[in-house]
């Protein structure tokens, strides 16, 4: 190859990295902004510098010690709830999704089709009868009452996906057990699920996700301040606050997002192989 | 040998269990025979009332009335609470008759196999037969369940509402009565002046948004993951990370930040621009720039995953395939164009539909960033950058015109199931499920 040739991609890569830091900044400012904007003194949104002069602690003690925050407790509840229906909700939806992908019965297909367009109503559609309903339970702001609507809706969303994944695992594995005695349910619990660990991480984390961040239906069913989850209370943070306790509200974010952001660069990996491996192989 | 009848068939429609007594299987009779009593008892007690709980929805409002010397207030009925009970007892008849239905076809099934001579189950055989070839059905009751009670129910309701009148000021019960409206509010939303412009003008910016949002994603997103995968660019892991965080991010928390840095007032994006000696950009509070700053927000939020999945499709195409076109001496662009682009539309087609779909139904980013605002005064409560979801949502939490919302859901739901429908269908995991077993 000629040196002409050589030195004009030389030229295009230097384009190519020059858009790669701009794209990068432009990924991480905000996030930079938000962490340094929780160590900065002060409560405003305006800062008059771009890096904070004196950096403090102050924002996150507050955030443990308030009396009028709570914050401890919203994240102790959020934690709470995110778990027992990550484990619920990936029960339901690993039954549901075996069933469609290890059965052949009498409606099963209309059952799927049903799974389907129930996924697409708008979730919030269902909000007033569910309000009335967990009312009339006298459930109503609660936290068993989340839990419910979040472990019950789970399979909605999930089964696709999960049957995906099942479907790729052999079918003569679970028949060989068959023939050498296994119940269905042994099949099942022994054979199946070891396989489909990948699947199960992919639907735990989804579901745990789900419930930390869910915003909609928190606010719905949660009526009282002691009984928030993370995301309304800060919701409620920057609406009723707004620019005027801003850090405090940083530092409450970068608490509740650690988590998950750290959750999710790890298990990169299965949220794709999860994603690619259901509805969504062409 | 005995001869087939519809006797026992005839019996168990009569009354469920006797078909199965006649087939002289008593145990599983008086289970249905319980069953029987039981949903008779039921049936006779609360079917009437929530019948007519659900055609009347009610006949008398909560009023004051004077009983005696002293005024009292006497509780009416309450239209919704007759309607959610109603629907309950009904499921439950469904439930009720399927059983029933059951019960007829066993004891017809039990009758044919003693008249051709067969010896039946037992009670403890059928109870093993249950485990083993209805295992599907048994694994499906408790998610069914919970979707019947937490999704089917609530859905039913709100289809029902759209055909009602409920909505303030002047049907909220208790205090009021709500009644059926028929077809009222899906025709006040397409044709009554102060409804339709809203509904239409939202319609309008929602698909704009969505196809907006979906290209600039998906596109951009294409885009970033040639770079990265670029032959020549190093750090690839490095860039892969630094790029993917958005998507790791919890979107409430970067939706609301971003709510701040693009503060009009106080906001570092404006604060940057006057250190430049620039003006002050009305970032949120101008309907068209919040158009443009929520679009460029989504951009921010979506592109990532379109990235991972991109990357991940790159790896999949052959490298034989731009050998052989180097060979032939085609161009980089033209590589792209015919190798590279179809490869990656072709496998991520049914995604695109899937994006457009989730984006048409976008609450999170339109309510977080701007709840829908700036003020649009021409709209029947909504603002300019508000969705039909966000509409929605606002129309029934805060404004409480539950049938009007009720009705933009189901709009909703027509055109996003009639999107996604097809593309489901097409896609491997529903129609060419048994390939690969």
């Amino acid at each position: 190859m000629n040196g002409g040739y050589k030195s004009k991609r030389s030229w295009t890569n230097v384009i190519c990295y020059a858009i790669l830091v701009i794209l990068s900044i432009g990924t991480l400012y905000p996030v930079l902004w938000v962490v340094l904007s929780s160590f900065r003194e002060g409560s405003s949104l305006y800062s008059p510098t771009p890096l904070p002069k004196a950096s403090t602690l102050a924002h996150y003690r507050e955030l443990f010690d308030s009396r009028s925050l709570l914050f401890t407790r919203w994240y102790w509840n959020t934690l709470k709830i995110s778990v027992v229906s990550m484990i619920l909700g990936t029960f339901l939806t690993t039954l549901v999704a075996y069933v469609f992908s290890r059965f052949r019965f009498y409606g099963r297909r209309a059952s799927m089709s049903v799974l389907l367009s129930l996924s697409m109503f708008p979730g919030f559609m269902s909000m007033i009868a569910i309000y009335i309903l967990l009312l009339q339970l006298k459930l109503l702001d609660t936290h068993l009452a989340l839990i419910l609507v979040y472990s019950a809706g789970a399979p909605i969303f999930g089964t696709f996906v999960s049957k995906g994944f099942l479907d790729t695992i052999p079918r003569s594995i679970d028949e060989s057990a068959r023939i050498d005695g296994a119940s269905h349910f042994r099949v099942f619990v022994s054979i199946n699920l070891p396989l489909a660990r990948p699947m199960l991480t992919y639907l735990a984390l989804t579901n745990f996700v789900g419930a930390w961040v869910d915003f909609i239906f928190a606010r719905l069913i949660l009526r009282s301040k002691e009984q928030w989850t993370v995301a309304v209370g800060l919701w409620d943070m920057v609406s009723s606050y707004q620019s005027s306790n801003f850090t405090l509200f940083s530092a409450g974010a970068v608490l509740v997002a650690i988590p998950i952001t750290v959750l999710f660069l790890y298990l990169q990996r299965y949220m794709v192989g999860g994603l690619t491996a259901g509805a969504s192989k062409g | 040998m005995k001869r087939y009848t519809q006797t026992a068939s005839l019996l168990s429609l009569l009354c469920m269990g006797l078909g199965q007594l006649y087939n002289r299987q008593f145990k599983k009779g008086i289970v249905f025979l319980a069953a029987h009593a039981a949903g008779l008892l039921y049936a006779i007690r609360y079917v009437p009332g929530a019948l007519k709980g659900l055609v009347t929805l009610g006949e008398e409002s909560s009023r004051i009335e004077l009983v005696g010397k002293i005024y009292r207030h006497i509780p009416g009925d309450h239209s919704i609470y007759l309607m959610i009970e109603g629907l309950i007892v009904l499921l439950l008849a469904a439930v009720y008759v399927f059983i029933y239905w059951l019960n007829v076809k066993d004891a017809q099934h039990v009758e044919r196999m003693r008249a051709s001579g067969l010896v039946p189950r037992t009670f403890r055989q059928d109870v093993r037969a249950l485990l083993d070839h209805k295992f599907a059905y048994l694994m499906l009751i408790l998610p069914g369940i919970g979707i019947l009670v937490f999704t089917v129910m609530p859905i039913i309701f709100m289809i029902l509402l759209a055909f009602t009148n409920y909505s303030a000021p002047d049907h909220i019960p208790p205090a009021k009565l709500v009644d059926w409206a028929g077809f009222q509010s899906f025709v006040d939303l397409l044709q009554l002046k102060t409804w339709s412009n809203t509904f239409y003008g939202i319609l309008g910016w929602t698909i704009v948004w969505a196809v907006l949002s979906t290209v600039t994603t998906y596109f951009g997103g294409i885009f970033v993951a040639l770079l990265i995968q670029k032959r020549g660019i190093r750090l690839k892991t490095v860039w892969r990370t630094i790029l993917i965080l958005p998507y790791a991010i919890p979107q409430i928390i970067s939706l609301l930040v971003m709510r701040n840095l693009f503060n009009g007032q106080f906001g570092p994006v404006n604060q940057y621009l006057s250190y430049f000696g620039l003006g002050k950009l009305p970032w949120l509070t101008d309907p068209l720039w919040a158009k443009a700053t929520v679009i460029t927000v989504n951009m921010w939020i979506g592109m990532p995953l379109t990235m991972v999945l991109m990357i991940g499709v790159l790896s999949t195409i052959p490298k034989e395939l731009y050998e052989a076109a180097e060979v032939d001496g085609a161009s980089r662009m033209r590589q792209f164009r015919f190798i590279t682009l179809p490869m990656i539309l072709f496998s991520t087609a049914p995604i695109l539909i899937i994006q457009f779909a989730g984006n048409f139904n976008n609450f999170n980013v339109i309510y977080l960033m701007t709840n829908g605002n700036p003020v649009q005064p021409d709209y029947q409560y909504a603002g300019s950058t508000d969705l039909l979801v966000t509409w929605l949502y606002k129309l029934t939490l805060e404004t409480n015109n539950f049938n009007t919302a009720s009705a933009i859901g189901i709009i909703i739901f027509i055109i996003v199931a009639g999107l996604s429908v097809g593309s489901y269908r097409r896609s491997r995991s529903f129609r060419e499920e048994d390939m690969i077993q």
